[in-house]
């Protein structure tokens, strides 16, 4: 066909080695083109290299590709007979005190089921790379959120030294977790360079991107709380399970804030994985925490409803003096600030505790809050300053900005740092050659880059002094991260959400959201409560609108475009305010936490909540849709 | 998207002769809906004749009352022509709630009335569907259908129309006026979508070939006293789960006529004629809303996962009466 180059399938594709992975292991995922096995609905069978994308997109659907069936299981459920006990990577399971013992002796007892769907990145920026060889060297300019660790990935998978390969990844245009490891359009674009002796770039289609970059896994949670009646909390037991692909490992660490948020006699938490015929799920938006604390937090409302107690109050009553789980100080926990202030400005002081008892017309109207942790911490990273002769410094570190305004608070570090104005930075970004950096995840990118340049430009102050010649120093965090004391290291946050619910209708509105963070401190407010209010806007879309739903017979995504898969729109979202409380981390030189994905966490819950305060029922089941709302006699 | 020719129609004769001459031509006016399906193939043009810019837009007075609109008038002039927002209200609201600002500025009202189901099936090529490929399956029926018919629907295909302003125009007993090859003609709103029976492929009664030239509003069928509402799963930018356009004449405490239509239900706007000839003639309470509007449901068939729509349908119109009264 007219301007083809050529066509890689699992005949011709370059070998790939099966060591290359995440955090969590090796990723089967990553073996692309290797053989004629189809694991999951929607995994590519091959790639067309042609001189424009429409040729190679007419060339690729006039490929014949015949498959054979084979029996396949996507459907999931907690009791899903290949459950088995998920890896440990993010510790063992907690098992404080005697849960059902402590249970018996409670004065009432919470245990139920709550379940959230398949969730997808969605970032509008499409997954997009360009691969090519330069001599004996691989480069690539890919979008992705930690270039270091792609590079890395990407040598070990194409079985090449890791000096050989660069990536960059200077601009990009939002990740949430689905540009987190080594992603399909780069694996390809290389197979494309290598085969073809070319540059090649590979954009996936909308379509694509939904069914070829990891979702958050559906997850089904048990849990069980016991109280005194006095509302002191003797029993926490939190089961999650979630759904896997044998391909590869991961950890869907629904128990994080259960093992870190309360006081409990006993604790005991247990992580299932499900293996299933998916595309290996990955970190989404608070990976985690997000579902875990819409379980966790609905029950502590729970909890609350059956006590008769204000669901503020209860948090205030079980607040631990160190780790519930592990025993350890906190470095510094400032939940009950985040909880009162948020209180006095939502003016939670006036809230009738009773369900539907407010009514606006055809409305019922109802606020509801949540309370989360956010674990923090840098994570080793290098970073190079020069001291240009102009007087100027280049700071090149392995950051990357996907649309946070990372470079922004980077420049204020370094300059902060260096003791001179942002106007002499030039900072440099998200390339590969600058070492080992972390990634823009866990919330802990600006922390982790932070240190590295805030070492490096001790270091400097140290050197200066001839400023005929520029003079280049490294840092790397390693060994001083490496020699910190065990912690128990968290952002904290409280979420207060007002909404409105018209029982003949089910529709749900978000009036008011109100968050208030203890985020360590705040490097750039403007950013801070940008990515903060972004935060508890998707926490919003996953409480009202966000569900990835499969074909039960082929198990393909049926809603894999932006008309299906809803997110929030303009008109969803309120008024919403985000703002910190004082705070800074004892332990890291610049006092940072880490702000990233913490306004996502805690907003489902405060949301569904608030939805029971408005219709006095429950909903356990995310997102919170129409069906699921609507009274078939409302009064 | 394959390749396809192009060329812009000079007049409507013009445009008539280009589509007959080539079978596998299609009209483009806004193409809103049709170049999204030509980008996965659902439309494979062979040749997209344009006529956008033919002079059939705008909005005219008709001799007995009522209003002809155009059927290149864009959906947001439409919708914001002073005369549709006083006589049609609840057209302009239908209007208003389907898509978003930058959409309704390029989708015609002709071509509103001709876009496509939004059933996943039917916009995935790599699945089933007896909409898009007669006698392939319609996996909706068996497997995921929350948002699909509950009405009027058949084993061959289980879809619904997409139009919030075809919701509204059924109400209004519009009609459709078309000019073809064989000369021109009009076709009720009631009678332009056809039964999905076994061909849910056929879906308009327009002869081959035809071009929508305008879509008149009978001046009898004007009413201030009209709305439209909308549910959906998010606040907007969304294709309705279900909705209502309705319009109410109460006189002395009872109900002198009536209208009302249902998005969302079926493979067409659903005129609700049970419930109207049920209402028409007694009092205009809550009580007698929620029961006419019941007996209309009676005829509904829900699947595993849409009942709800059946419940909501129901709460709807009753809520919309009663806004009315």
């Amino acid at each position: 066909m007219p301007g083809v180059i050529g066509v890689v399938d699992h005949r011709n594709a370059p070998r790939l080695s099966p060591l290359a992975g995440t955090f969590f292991g090796p990723d089967g995922g990553l073996l692309m083109l290797q053989d004629g096995v189809v694991p999951y609905a929607g995994c590519p069978v091959a790639l067309v290299v042609a001189r424009t994308p429409e040729q190679a997109k007419a060339a690729a659907d006039a490929l014949p590709v015949t498959y054979d069936e084979q029996p396949h299981d996507t459907h999931f459920s907690a009791g899903h007979p290949a459950a088995r006990p998920a890896s440990t990577v993010f510790g063992e399971d907690a098992n404080v005190g005697d849960v059902e013992a402590e249970l018996a002796r409670s004065a009432v007892v919470v245990d139920e089921w709550y379940r959230t769907p398949e969730e997808h990145c969605g970032a509008m920026e499409l997954h997009s790379a360009t691969a090519w060889w330069d001599g004996e060297r691989l480069q690539a300019v890919d979008c992705n959120q930690g270039p270091f660790i792609v590079a890395t990935g990407l040598a070990t998978l194409f079985s090449l030294e890791p000096e050989r390969v660069r990536v960059r990844a200077e601009h990009v245009g939002g990740g949430f977790g689905s540009k987190g490891l080594c992603g399909p359009q780069l694996v390809l674009a290389v197979m494309g360079a290598t085969l073809f002796g070319r540059p090649v770039r590979v954009t996936m289609s909308r379509h694509q991107v939904f069914l070829m970059t990891p979702p958050r896994p559906a997850t089904e949670q048990r849990v069980r709380i016991g109280a005194g009646a006095d509302g002191s909390l003797r029993a926490i037991d939190h089961e999650a399970a979630f759904e896997v692909s044998p391909l590869a490992s991961y950890v869907e660490n629904c128990v994080e804030p259960t093992k870190t948020l309360y006081a409990a006699a006993a604790i005991r938490t247990r992580l299932t994985a499900v293996p299933l015929d998916i595309l290996p799920p990955f970190s989404v938006r608070g990976p985690g925490l997000t579902p875990g604390s819409f379980a966790l937090e609905s029950a502590m409302d729970e909890v609350a409803e059956r006590l008769g107690l204000d669901p503020l109050e209860l948090r205030l009553r079980n607040e631990p003096a160190a780790g519930p789980v592990s025993g350890l100080p906190f470095s510094r926990r400032d939940l009950v600030a985040c909880l009162r202030e948020g209180a006095r400005r939502f003016g939670w002081a006036d809230r009738d505790h009773r369900p539907r008892t407010r009514r606006e017309g055809r409305l019922l109207a109802g606020t509801g809050l949540a309370a989360t942790a956010f674990s923090t911490g840098a994570l080793p990273s290098s970073a190079s300053i020069t001291a240009e002769a102009d007087g100027s410094f280049t700071v090149a570190v392995g950051a990357s900005d996907i649309g946070t305004g990372a470079r922004t608070a980077l420049i204020a570090v370094a300059a902060d740092a260096l003791r001179v104005g942002t106007d002499r930075i030039r900072m440099r970004i998200a390339d590969s050659d600058f070492g080992p950096a972390w990634a823009a995840g866990g919330s802990r990118g600006t922390a982790s880059w932070s240190w590295a340049i805030t070492d490096a430009a001790a270091k400097l102050r140290e050197r200066l002094g001839d400023p005929e010649r520029p003079v280049t120093v490294t840092a790397d965090t390693t060994r001083v991260l490496g020699g910190l004391p065990p912690r128990e290291r968290h952002a904290y946050s409280a979420i207060f959400a007002q909404v409105t619910a018209d029982p003949a209708t089910g529709e749900v509105r978000v009036r008011r959201l109100l968050g208030m963070f203890a985020v360590g401190r705040v490097v750039n407010p403007l950013l801070a409560r940008s990515q903060a209010v972004g935060g508890m806007i998707m926490g919003l879309s996953m409480a009202l609108h966000e569900e990835g739903v499969r074909d039960r017979a082929s198990g393909r995504q049926v809603n894999a475009d932006f008309a299906g898969y809803h997110i929030a729109a303009h008109a969803d979202v309120p008024d919403v305010e985000a703002d910190f409380v004082p705070d800074y981390e004892p332990d890291d030189p610049s006092g940072i936490k880490g702000v990233g994905e913490i306004g996502t966490v805690g907003t489902a819950a405060a949301i569904a909540n608030a939805v029971w305060h408005a219709t006095g029922v429950r909903q356990r089941t995310l997102p919170i849709r129409v069906d699921r709302v609507l009274e078939d006699d409302p009064r | 998207m394959k390749e396809f020719a192009y060329r812009r129609a000079t007049g409507v004769r013009d445009a008539l002769a280009l589509v007959a001459a080539d079978p596998g031509a299609r009209y483009l006016a806004g193409g809103t809906n049709l170049v999204d399906l030509m980008k996965v193939e659902v439309e494979a043009p062979t040749r997209l004749v344009d006529v956008r810019h033919l002079p059939l837009g705008g909005v005219g007075e008709a001799p007995d009352g009522g209003l002809v609109i155009g059927a290149t008038t864009t959906n947001s002039d439409a919708a914001a022509d002073p005369r549709v927002r006083r006589r049609f209200p609840a057209l302009s609201q239908a209007i208003l709630a389907g898509a978003s600002g930058q959409l309704r500025n390029m989708a015609t009202v002709g071509g509103n009335l001709l876009q496509r189901t939004r059933c996943a099936y039917f916009a995935d090529p790599a699945a089933p569907c007896n909409k898009r490929v007669p006698g392939s399956g319609c996996p909706a029926v068996a497997r995921e259908h929350h948002n699909h018919a509950v009405l009027g629907w058949s084993e061959q295909c289980v879809a619904t129309h997409a139009s919030d302003m075809a919701v509204a125009l059924a109400a209004f007993d519009a009609v459709v006026r078309y000019e073809s090859p064989g000369g021109a003609g009009e076709i009720p709103l009631a009678e332009f979508y056809l039964p999905v029976g076994r061909t849910p492929h056929l879906e308009t009664a327009l002869p081959p070939g035809a071009l929508i030239t305008a879509v008149a509003l009978p001046g009898a069928a004007a009413s201030p006293r009209s709305r439209y509402r909308k549910v959906r799963e998010r606040a907007s930018y969304a294709f309705a789960t279900v909705s209502v356009a309705a319009s109410l004449d109460v006189h002395d405490g009872a109900v002198r006529d009536v209208r009302i239509a249902l998005g969302g239900v079926a493979s067409k706007p659903w005129r609700a004629r049970v419930a109207e000839s049920a209402l028409r003639g007694g009092p205009a309470t809550a009580e007698r809303f929620r029961a006419a509007a019941a007996e209309e449901l009676s005829a509904a068939r829900p699947l595993r996962d849409n009942g709800y729509k059946v419940t909501l349908a129901r709460n709807l119109i009753a809520a919309v009466l009663s806004e009315l009264v």
